[in-house]
């Protein structure tokens, strides 16, 4: 299959590895990938944030990038940017009467998956260490990241891909459908009630006792992660696309906690 | 003077009363997030209901039908609205009840206040409604010389701790029972002084206060549930009694109801009576559930009104994307499962209605233009969780965007000095519109990491920023974007494919 990668803007800036993650998985399973050098981001921000003029020109841009026939489908490591072209990209060009961008958003929409989605559903792929090779011997545990969960409608789909790689233990997270908090510009517009919703995460996070919190959304990762360090925990934030793509040749990083020697 | 053009229709009146916030709401939830009671108080009253609810959900099989169901009447009454109101009228007249108009909160106490004192009552015992609330009933008639008794024991608690509801299914549940031991002790007249927190006990000093207002009141003032226009009948739904006491015994019934809670056909109330409580209180029945259409003679009340309530939901009628917000039943389960309302409580939001139904209801019923609520719609971290639990399927969250969109555009409208999210905004829109100038904006990525120094962490930016890394850090960025990585390393034979329109 043809596989077009929306690396999304945070991952492409913020996190390369998780891109390349994807590129590796994807290879390794005999897909070609194509990168829209057109692309830069899904608009989310823009339209989250009510700014819907500033997002037009983004959803077009996104249309202009994905809108070639060059590819099958078209995957991102984040369920929230799969989400917004999905359900917002048509909305907004409804909302400027442009019935050829909705059309043409509409149709990207329908072949865009998010990663989980598109391994599971797609691929076929339910035992990950056995068909991806995956390998990853520690303790974690995983947000599952509210748009992926709701606006997807992903369900297990990443817990599940997680639980299959080999050597791992994944430990449930206490009121893991709970928000993290981030919201895009919800993190500065209403930055205390945010970071008390972050305080309760790391604190669930913490009570597990993994030194790692995986899960599918880098902006989501990004917030946790750095309310981890803020607070000085051991334990970190990994995007799940790096653990599925970890072998035993060629591992992801371990969590911090245990690198550092901080936990046995 | 505003000048008035012959034979063109007003535009909808917005509406006025409890519906307005005092501050901003990202500064009044600051202050709330500090109030540690409050916030375990809710936490655990939130948590709950929200595990009740969810059990009770599960155990029916077409739970999404019947909220596809109540969605569907709601959206047939909101496009017959005027006719089914007509209609409403016309039977319960019939039927010995008088029906009267309202624009807004002034219209309606002023009728409410003449009607109370028609009867030459200086009392009137009230069954807990949100319609009143959002008026400031009690507050008017006070002022007026008439004493308002709330009857339902959450919202007697409120009254006699001179506070406000934080929530509209469970007003006091901001108190715990130490705190309203404390207050019956200090506020309520012939209170048993060894008074202790025991639930029954409370629940027993809040009876005996109550049942000699039940007896010797002449006039109650109620909210509704529901109205049939089929056949003009009215109802309410409790769980304690108080309500069915203060429906039947005095002489004289004054009901105020939205406009918008009118059901077509009676069998259109089955579909409610099994999404509402199930919503709200996580039962599958409520305890008490009264009907009654007009006067029957010898039984009940024998003069009967209604006071029909637009207080700005004409305004948000008139609003197509906003208009499904009144589809609300007024079950609370959105709130129940915001985490935004979960820390904040319900005062933060500043109007009767709080949460993530009142981020969009009061808004699109006083206007995003009158900026007193404009900061409402940014409320939500728009996790999608209200959206999930509402029995109608009220889409919250594409309201809430819907409104900020709304709010920038308003705001662009009277040309303000731009904001340093304007700025963020315009300057993203350049980064984010090409694939060539997030490129190039990339090539900054190193400069990050020398901002992040050894510890290879951001701890702290300047000017809007800062709210970020009050409480988070940021890691260095990486030495290279993906794109760059991509351009150079990867195999070759992968094509790039050449993406015209780039500017
Ligand atoms: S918006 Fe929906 S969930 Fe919230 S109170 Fe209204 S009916 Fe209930």
């Amino acid at each position: 299959m043809r596989i077009a990668l929306f690396a999304t803007c945070i991952v492409d800036a913020m996190y390369p590895q998780t891109a390349q993650a994807t590129v590796r998985i994807l290879e390794r399973l005999g897909h070609e990938i194509i990168f829209p050098a057109g692309q830069a981001c899904c608009g989310q921000m823009h339209i989250n944030s009510g700014y819907l003029d500033e997002a037009k020109p983004v959803v077009e841009n996104h249309a202009r990038a994905f809108g070639a026939d060059d590819y099958d489908v078209a995957v991102a490591p984040s369920g929230s940017c799969v989400a917004s072209v999905k359900h917002q990209h048509p909305m907004i060009a409804r909302r400027y009467g442009d019935a050829g961008l909705e059309e043409r958003t509409t149709a990207i929409g329908a072949r865009t998956y998010e990663l989980s989605q598109l391994l599971t559903d797609v691929l076929g792929i339910t035992d990950a260490a056995a068909q991806l090779g995956s390998h990853y011997p520690h303790q974690v545990t995983y947000h599952s990241s509210c748009h992926g969960m709701r606006l997807l409608k992903l369900e297990d789909r990443q817990l599940d891909l997680l639980r299959s790689v080999g050597g791992i233990e994944v430990t449930e997270l206490p009121e893991a459908d709970q928000c993290c908090g981030f919201g895009g510009t919800f993190a500065l517009k209403n930055a205390e009630v945010s970071s008390a919703m972050l305080a309760d995460k790391v604190r669930n996070i913490e009570s597990t006792g993994a030194g790692l919190c995986a899960g599918g959304d880098a902006s989501c990762l990004l917030h946790i992660g750095g309310g981890l360090s803020r607070s000085g925990s051991p334990a970190t934030t990994l995007h799940l696309a790096r653990i599925l793509a970890s072998t035993m040749q060629d591992p992801a990083p371990a969590p911090e906690s245990l690198r550092s020697g901080a936990r046995a | 003077m505003s000048k008035v053009f012959i034979g063109m229709p007003p535009l909808p009146a917005f509406g006025s009363g409890n519906l307005n916030l005092t501050e901003p709401f990202p500064r009044a939830a600051a202050r709330e997030l500090g109030n540690q009671q409050l916030r375990s108080n809710l936490r655990h009253a939130t948590h709950t209901i929200r595990d009740k609810r969810l059990k009770v959900v599960a155990e029916l099989p077409d739970w999404e039908e019947l909220r596809d169901a109540g969605s569907a009447i709601k959206e047939s009454v909101m496009a017959d609205l005027p006719a089914l109101l007509e209609r409403f009228e016309a039977n319960f007249t019939a039927r010995g009840g008088k029906v009267h108009w309202a624009r807004d909160a002034a219209e309606a106490n002023a009728i409410i206040t003449e009607l109370v004192r028609a009867t030459g009552a200086q009392e009137v015992v009230k069954v807990k409604s949100m319609a009143t609330q959002e008026i400031g009933l009690n507050e008017h008639l006070e002022t007026e010389g008439i004493a308002a008794f709330e009857t339902d024991l959450a919202e007697l608690i409120v009254q006699l701790g001179h506070d406000k509801p934080s929530h509209i299914l469970v007003p006091a549940i901001h108190k715990n029972r130490t705190q309203v031991r404390d207050i019956f002790l200090a506020e309520m007249p012939g209170v048993d002084p060894d008074l202790t927190n025991d639930p029954a006990m409370l629940a027993g000093a809040a009876r005996s206060y109550l049942r000699s207002k039940f007896l010797t009141a002449r006039v109650a003032i109620s909210g509704a549930n529901f109205g049939i226009a089929d056949s003009g009948t009215l109802a309410v739904v409790e769980s304690e009694g108080n309500g069915r006491m203060c429906l039947t015994l005095p002489e004289t019934l004054i009901t105020v109801m939205g406009i918008e809670k009118l059901l077509p056909t009676f069998a259109d109330l089955e579909v409610f009576m099994a999404l509402l409580p199930r919503s709200s209180t996580g039962e599958r029945m409520n305890p008490y559930t009264s009907l009654w259409t007009g006067v029957t003679a010898g039984d009940g009340p024998q003069d009967v009104h209604l006071v029909l309530l637009d207080n700005g939901r004409s305004a948000a009628l008139a609003d197509e994307m906003g208009r499904s917000a009144l589809h609300c039943i007024r079950c609370s389960a959105c709130m129940n499962v915001c985490p935004v309302y979960e820390r904040t409580g319900g005062h933060a939001y500043g109007s009767t209605y709080p949460g993530p139904i009142g981020a969009i209801l009061s808004p699109l019923m006083t206007g995003i233009e009158a900026e007193e609520n404009n900061s409402l719609p940014y409320a939500s971290s728009l996790c999608g969780a209200c959206f999930d639990a509402c029995p109608v399927k009220i889409n919250i969250p594409e309201i809430l965007v819907h409104l900020r969109g709304k709010d920038v555009d308003s705001r662009r409208g009277r040309m303000k000095p731009p904001s340093q999210m304007d700025l963020l905004m315009k300057g993203a829109q350049w980064a984010f519109s090409s694939g060539t100038h997030l490129g190039l904006l990339e090539k900054g990525l190193p400069l990050g990491r020398l901002a992040a120094g050894r510890s290879k962490k951001i701890k702290h930016l300047p000017g809007l920023a800062a709210r970020w890394t009050d409480s988070r850090d940021i890691p260095a960025p990486p030495p290279a974007s993906f794109r760059d990585w991509w351009a150079k390393e990867h195999v070759p034979e992968a094509p790039i494919t050449q993406q015209g329109g780039e500017a």
